[in-house]
C-alpha cells in the first residue's frame, strides 16, 4: 500500500515568478495534485503526454532508436557542422544551460537563448543603460505605486499580483492593494488593466514617444508636450508623471509589449532612462516579467562563462556577441547557420514563419519532453526528464534570485543535463577517431 | 604526487623567513620537511606563498551585473579556449575562467570574495564553482539586515550571534561584511545616513550601533575573521572623520582569537580630506597616524588606477551619485530584508585632479603606516583598478623613481594636495610578501594560507626576479613584468602556471564558516526568522539557504561554541 | 479591414502551450480577437472564421470578441497561427516584430488549418 507524501515549497518551473510555496502530493510515483500554483503552474506540474522513445528520422520518417543512437547522430550532426545554433535553454535548469555552453565551446557554436525573442530587447537597453532594479520583496514590502507597461501579469504571471507586487501586504505595505496605485500602460484593456487603478491607453509603436513625453513632464519641460502624444492625453500624461513623483517607492514591471514592437530595445532604453530620471525626485525600480521560469538563470549562465548573456557565438574559439547578427533569428534569417540543437524551447512554434522555415532546411535535433511543431522539422528527437518535477537543478526567477528546483517524482528518462553531456562524449569519441585515436 | 622547490629565496614572514635561499618540499598538497619527486629549479629565483586576496569582487550577483551591462567591456582579454583553458574575456569583469586563470598567472592562489548577500549567497556559489584553480570565500553582508537592526536596537548580543551564526551557514559565508551600514536600508527609500550617528528610518538604531553590536557578536563567535568594513560616507570629500570615529568606537572591543577587531576594506576611498571635490585632499597622514598608534585596526589599500573600472559594491547611494556625476549607465539592486547594491563603470584620469589625489591617497597610506602586518595590498577589484594591475601597485610601493616619473604625468596641483611626492620609503621584499601573502591570511584567519611552514597548504609561487641581484626600486619595470606573469605558480602541490601558460585547472575550494551558539539563543531566534519570511521575504524559509549541492568542494572551518579560547589563538612568530 | 495585429500570451494557451499537438492548444491559440465594432464591420458572427495578410504571409483564424480591444486592432495568442503573419526581419537588434504588425482582414470561408498541417509544406 504506497502512501502520498506532500512535498511542500516546492519551486514552480513555469514563468518568471518562479513561485515556491508550491505543495504537490505525491502517491504511486506520480503527481497526483498540485496546490497554491497558478492554472500555468498547475498544468506543467501535473503534466501532459509525453514523448518516450528517441527517434531518428530516416527517409524523412521519424524512427524510434535507442538513446545511445540519438547521442551518437547529434554528436555527428554537431560535429559535421561549421556554425552550429544551440537554442532554446530557458526552460530547463543552469545545469544544463552550463553543459550547453561547454557544447558550444567544443563545437564552434552559436548559443542563444528564447530572450532573442522576448526580452533580448531588455538586455540590449540594460546594456545601454543599467538596470536600476530591486528584488521582489522590495516591491512588496515598500511599493506604493506600481506602473505594468507593455505587460499583462493576469494571465501571463497569475501569481504576480499577490506574492509581489499589486495585493501583496509587507513591512510599509500593510494594506496592500488598498495602499497601492496601480496605473496599466497599453495599447488595449487587458485583464490587467481591468484592476488597475489609471489605465493609459496608447497607439501600437508610440511607448518610445510616450516614455519621452514623461520623461519631459517629469523634469518640469511639459509645455513642449503636445495635446496627444502616441493616442494619450497629454493631461493624462501629466496626472500620471505627478502620481509617479509623489510615489513613495514606484515599481515600474515591463513586458513584451514594449520588447516586440517598434523601437524594440529603444523603447526599453527609454524606459529604464525614465526611472533613472525619477529617481532623482523619488525611489524608483525597474524589472521586466521575464516569461519563462529559467531565462534568467540562461542570462546569468552565458554571462559568467562568456562574459555576454545571450547571441554568444563561438565560431571563433572566443566568445563574440552582436545581436542583430548572432542572435537565433538573424542567423536562421540569413540562413548563416547548418544544424540546430534545440533544447527546452519550441523555435518553430514561436519564431517567424519565414524564420521557423529554415530550421527545415538544416539538420535539427530536439531535446525536449513534449512533441511539438519544432518535432515535426527535427532529425533527432530525444525526449527528457522535466527540470523542475523530475530532476534537480537551479532556475532564477525575474528579479535574479536563485532557488533550488526540488525532484518531486522519478524518471526513466534522462534529463537534459545528462544529455547533453552524453553528446559531448560522443563529440570528444568522434573526435579522437578522426585525429587517429587515442 | 611530490615536489621540491630548489634553491629558491624565500619570503615566508610569517615563519621568520626574509629572503633565504631554501628548498621547499610538498606531498599530498602540503608544506612537508623532505620529500623527493618533480624537481622545480628555482635558485635564485623569487619564491612566497602563493598569493592571498582578501577583499575582491569576484562572484556573485553585483559581479554578473557589471558583465551584463558591459559587453564593452567583455570584448576587452578574449582569448579563445586552448589546453585545458576554456574561453577569456573581459578586463574589469572577466568571465569565471579568466579570473582563475589570471590570478593564477599573477601567482595568487586564494581570492575572497567581498561582499554577499545571503538571499542571493547561491548565485555567489554557483560563480564561485566555476572559477577554476583558486580557494576562495565569501563574506557575508549584515549591516543593513532587518533581523541584526532588532537585536541591536534590543541590545540582545547573543541573540546577534546566533542570527549571525545562522547567517553564515544559510550563505555558506566565511564572515562578516558591513557595507555603509543603516545607509543600504535607508537607500531603500531613496535616502541615506550621513553620519554613524543617524538613526536609520524605521529601525531606531544607528550605524555605530550596528558596528559594535556585529563586533561584538563576531568575537562572541570568535570568528577566524573580524568585521569587515566599508564606513558610511565613502568616497565623499571630509570623509576620514567618519573612518576615524568609527574606529574609536571599536578600540574597547576584546578579539576572541589573535587578530584584529575591524579590517577596514579599501581604506583609500576613506581618507578623504576638504570639504568639496574642489578642495579635495588627501587625508592618509592622519588615517595612518591612527594606525600606527592602534593596534585593533588592519586595512586593505584600495588602490585606485587610471583608466578602466567597474565599480559595484553594496553601497547603493554611493553608485547612485557615481553615475549622477559621470552621466553614467548605473545598475542598482536592493535585496529585501538584506541589503543593496550597485554598479556602475568608471575611468579614472590622470590629468584629472581628483583621481590623481585618490591614486595617491592608496600608496600614501601603505607608505606611511609602518607596520605591513597592518596593510593589504589590494585594489578592490575592480572598484580601484583590475587585479591583474597588482604588479603596477607593488611596483609602485618598491620605487620612488617609478612614484616620481607617474606623479609627472598627472596633475601638476597634486603635489598640494598629498604628501606623496616627499615619501621616501620604498618597500621590500618581505614587506610585498607580508601585504600580498602573510598579512591576508592572518587577518582573514586562513592558517593554511599565506606562509610556507610544515602543514601549509602547499601554495607557491616563483618568479623570474632574482632578488639578491636586483634593485627592485631602479629596475621597477623588470619586476613589474616578472610579477605579472609568475614563472611557476604552485597549487596544492600542483604546478597549475607555468610561464604565462595554465598548465592545469584544477577545482579549488570554498571556505566557510560554521559557528556553533547556544540552543537557547538560536531557539529564541528562530521564531523572530520564521516570522519575517511569514510575513516580509518572499521566498520560503525552506528554500532560502544554500544547499549542499552548490558546494562541491569546500572546507569548513569551526567556530563559536564548538571552538575552545586556547584553541582559538593561533600561535604565530611574531614580526618585528 | 485594415487593422494592427498584435500578439502576445494568454492564459489559456500558456497551459496548453506544452501540449501544442493536442485540440485545446488548437482551440486556445488558433484564435483572432477581434473588437465587437470589427466584428460588425466585417459582417461575421462571433466563430466564425476570418482570413488574415500582412505583407509577410496569410492565416486563417477563428474569430472571438474582445471587449478590450480599440477598433482597427486585433490580437491573437502568441504560437504558429501569429506567427503566419509575423517577418524574419530583426530590425539590427536580434528580436523579431511581433506586435504591431499591419494586417488586412476579411470574412472567409476557408477552415482553420491544424497545427500540423501549416507545416505540411515544411519538408524536413
Amino acid at each position: 500500500m504506497t502512501e502520498s507524501v506532500m512535498i511542500k515549497d516546492a519551486v514552480c518551473s513555469f514563468c518568471g515568478c518562479l513561485c515556491d510555496d508550491i505543495n504537490v502530493e505525491v502517491a504511486e510515483g506520480k503527481i497526483q495534485r498540485v496546490r497554491h500554483a497558478c492554472r500555468l503552474g498547475s498544468s506543467k506540474i501535473m503534466g501532459h503526454s509525453r514523448m518516450q522513445t528517441p527517434m531518428i528520422r530516416k527517409d524523412g520518417v521519424l524512427q524510434p532508436a535507442s538513446f545511445d543512437e540519438a547521442y551518437r547522430r547529434a554528436a555527428e550532426i554537431l560535429l559535421a557542422a561549421k556554425k552550429p545554433l544551440l537554442y532554446g535553454w530557458a526552460s530547463t535548469s543552469c545545469e544544463a544551460q552550463k553543459k550547453g555552453v561547454l557544447l558550444a565551446e567544443e563545437v564552434g557554436g552559436v548559443i542563444d537563448t528564447t530572450a532573442t525573442v522576448c526580452h533580448g530587447p531588455s538586455v540590449i537597453g540594460i546594456e545601454e543603460k543599467g538596470l536600476p532594479g530591486a528584488t521582489l520583496g522590495q516591491v512588496k514590502n515598500r511599493a506604493d505605486t506600481i506602473v505594468f507597461w507593455g505587460c499583462n501579469p493576469v494571465e501571463a504571471h497569475p501569481r504576480h499580483s499577490l506574492r509581489y507586487s499589486s495585493n501583496s501586504c509587507g513591512r510599509f505595505t500593510e494594506q496592500g492593494r488598498a495602499g497601492r496605485k496601480i496605473v496599466v500602460v497599453d495599447v488595449r484593456e487587458t485583464r490587467t488593466a481591468k484592476n488597475a487603478d489609471k489605465f493609459v491607453r496608447i497607439d501600437p509603436g508610440c511607448d518610445y514617444e510616450v516614455i519621452s513625453a514623461l520623461r519631459m513632464l517629469v523634469a518640469g519641460k511639459g509645455d513642449v508636450i503636445v495635446d496627444t502624444v502616441g493616442g494619450a492625453l497629454k493631461a493624462d500624461l501629466a496626472a500620471l508623471a505627478e502620481m509617479l513623483k509623489a510615489a513613495r517607492f514606484g515599481a515600474v514591471f515591463f513586458g513584451l509589449g514594449i520588447t516586440h514592437s517598434k523601437g524594440r530595445y529603444k523603447n526599453i532604453d527609454n524606459a529604464l532612462s525614465l526611472v533613472a530620471d525619477l529617481n532623482q525626485h523619488t525611489k524608483f525600480v525597474i524589472m521586466p516579467m521575464r516569461g519563462h521560469y529559467n531565462v534568467g538563470g540562461a542570462g546569468q549562465v552565458l554571462a559568467w562563462s562568456s562574459g555576454y548573456p545571450m547571441s554568444v557565438d563561438y565560431a571563433r574559439g572566443a566568445p563574440y556577441f552582436n545581436p542583430g547578427e548572432t542572435a537565433a533569428c538573424d542567423l536562421l534569417g540569413r540562413a548563416d547557420t547548418d544544424a540546430a540543437l534545440i533544447v527546452a524551447a519550441d523555435p518553430v512554434s514561436n519564431f517567424p514563419r519565414e524564420t521557423a522555415a529554415a530550421l527545415s532546411k538544416i539538420p535539427v535535433i530536439q531535446i525536449d519532453p513534449y512533441e511539438n511543431p519544432t518535432t515535426l522539422l527535427s532529425d533527432v528527437v530525444i525526449p527528457c526528464a522535466i527540470a523542475g518535477v523530475e530532476v534537480e537543478g537551479t532556475a532564477y526567477r525575474m528579479d535574479g534570485l536563485a532557488l533550488r528546483l526540488r525532484k518531486m517524482v522519478d524518471s526513466s528518462l534522462p534529463g537534459d543535463e545528462q544529455i547533453i553531456a552524453e553528446i559531448i562524449k560522443n563529440i570528444r569519441e568522434l573526435r579522437q577517431k578522426a585525429e587517429g585515436g587515442a | 604526487m611530490k615536489m621540491i622547490i630548489k634553491g629558491g629565496i624565500v619570503y615566508d614572514p610569517a615563519n621568520g623567513i626574509f629572503g633565504e635561499e631554501m628548498d621547499l618540499c610538498i606531498d599530498q598538497g602540503r608544506v612537508i620537511e623532505q620529500a623527493g619527486g618533480e624537481v622545480i629549479d628555482a635558485r635564485g629565483l623569487l619564491v612566497m606563498p602563493g598569493g592571498v586576496d582578501a577583499h575582491s569582487h569576484i562572484a556573485g550577483k553585483k559581479v554578473n551585473t557589471g558583465r551584463i551591462m558591459r559587453p564593452d567591456d567583455s570584448r576587452l582579454g578574449t582569448e579563445p579556449r586552448s589546453g585545458v583553458c576554456r574561453p577569456s574575456t573581459g578586463y574589469t569583469v572577466p568571465n569565471c575562467y579568466a579570473m582563475g586563470y589570471r590570478y593564477a598567472r599573477l601567482g595568487y592562489t586564494t581570492a575572497f570574495e567581498a561582499a554577499t548577500p545571503i538571499l542571493e549567497a547561491r548565485h555567489t556559489h554557483e560563480e564561485l564553482a566555476e572559477i577554476p584553480i583558486i580557494d576562495k570565500g565569501a563574506l557575508t553582508l549584515f549591516g543593513n539586515n532587518w533581523q541584526v537592526m532588532e537585536c541591536v536596537r534590543d541590545k540582545d548580543i547573543p541573540k546577534l550571534a546566533a542570527y549571525v551564526a545562522w547567517g553564515l551557514r544559510s550563505a555558506r559565508g566565511y564572515g562578516v561584511k558591513i557595507v555603509n551600514p543603516g545607509g543600504g536600508e535607508a537607500w531603500g527609500f531613496g535616502a541615506n545616513v550621513k553620519s554613524h550617528r543617524d538613526n536609520v528610518p524605521g529601525f531606531d538604531v544607528t550605524p555605530a550601533e550596528i558596528i559594535r553590536g556585529l563586533a561584538e557578536a563576531n568575537e562572541m563567535l570568535r570568528l577566524p575573521h573580524s568585521i569587515h568594513i566599508h564606513f558610511n560616507n565613502l568616497g565623499k570629500p571630509g570623509n576620514y572623520t567618519t573612518a576615524l570615529e568609527t574606529l574609536e568606537l571599536l578600540k574597547d572591543i576584546k578579539p576572541g582569537r589573535m587578530r584584529q577587531v575591524v579590517h577596514v576594506a579599501h581604506m583609500q576611498f576613506s581618507a578623504y580630506g576638504g570639504t568639496s571635490w574642489r578642495d579635495f585632499e588627501s587625508k592618509a597622514p592622519a588615517i595612518a597616524d591612527y594606525f600606527n598608534t592602534h593596534s585593533h585596526a588592519t586595512m586593505d589599500m584600495g588602490q585606485l588606477l587610471f583608466g578602466s573600472a567597474t565599480t559595484m559594491t553594496a553601497d547603493a547611494p554611493l553608485e547612485y551619485g557615481n553615475a549622477r556625476l559621470t552621466h553614467n549607465k548605473w545598475s542598482n539592486h536592493d535585496i529585501e530584508l538584506e541589503e543593496s547594491s550597485g554598479v556602475v563603470p568608471m575611468i579614472y584620469f590622470r590629468k584629472m585632479l581628483v583621481n590623481a589625489v585618490q591614486w595617491a591617497i592608496g600608496l600614501e597610506l601603505a607608505l606611511l603606516v609602518r607596520d605591513p602586518w597592518k596593510t593589504l595590498m589590494t585594489t578592490d577589484h575592480p572598484n580601484g583598478s583590475p587585479f591583474v594591475n597588482y604588479p603596477e601597485v607593488i611596483t609602485l610601493l618598491m620605487s620612488r623613481a617609478k612614484r616620481e616619473a607617474e606623479m609627472a604625468t598627472l596633475h601638476e596641483q597634486l603635489p598640494n594636495r598629498t604628501t606623496l611626492p616627499v615619501i621616501e620609503r620604498e618597500m621590500d621584499w618581505t614587506e610585498i610578501a607580508i601585504m600580498t601573502r602573510a598579512a591576508p591570511a592572518r587577518i582573514l584567519g586562513l592558517t593554511d594560507k599565506g606562509h610556507l611552514g610544515v602543514g601549509a597548504d602547499g601554495d607557491v609561487s616563483i618568479y623570474s626576479i632574482r632578488p639578491e641581484d636586483v634593485d627592485a626600486a631602479r629596475d621597477h619595470a623588470l619586476v613589474k613584468k616578472a610579477l605579472s606573469s609568475a614563472l611557476y605558480t604552485i597549487k596544492g602541490g600542483v604546478v597549475v602556471a607555468k610561464e604565462g601558460r595554465i598548465l592545469a585547472a584544477p577545482e579549488g575550494r570554498t571556505y566557510w564558516v560554521d559557528a556553533t551558539v547556544p540552543d537557547a539563543d538560536h531557539d529564541r531566534l528562530m521564531p523572530e526568522i520564521e516570522d519575517k519570511f511569514a510575513k516580509y521575504y518572499s521566498v520560503q524559509l525552506s528554500n532560502y539557504a544554500v544547499q549542499d549541492a552548490y558546494l562541491p568542494s569546500s572546507r569548513v572551518i569551526r567556530a563559536g561554541l564548538s571552538v575552545e579560547p586556547a584553541k582559538s589563538a593561533r600561535t604565530l612568530a611574531e614580526v618585528a | 479591414m485594415l487593422a494592427t495585429m498584435i500578439s502576445g500570451r494568454t492564459l489559456a494557451q500558456g497551459a496548453r502551450c506544452e501540449s501544442k499537438m493536442a485540440p485545446e492548444f488548437f482551440k486556445a491559440a488558433a484564435l483572432c480577437h477581434l473588437s465587437e465594432n470589427d466584428i460588425k464591420e466585417l459582417n461575421i458572427n462571433e466563430g466564425e472564421n476570418v482570413l488574415l495578410k500582412s505583407e509577410f504571409g496569410q492565416v486563417v483564424l477563428a474569430a472571438k470578441a474582445d471587449s478590450g480591444l480599440p477598433q482597427g486592432m486585433v490580437f491573437i495568442p502568441m504560437g504558429p497561427w501569429a506567427n503566419m503573419l509575423v517577418g524574419k526581419d530583426t530590425g539590427g537588434c536580434g528580436t523579431p516584430q511581433f506586435k504591431g504588425v499591419a494586417v488586412d482582414v476579411a470574412a472567409t470561408d476557408s477552415p482553420v488549418r491544424s497545427i500540423r498541417d501549416l507545416f505540411s509544406d515544411l519538408g524536413a
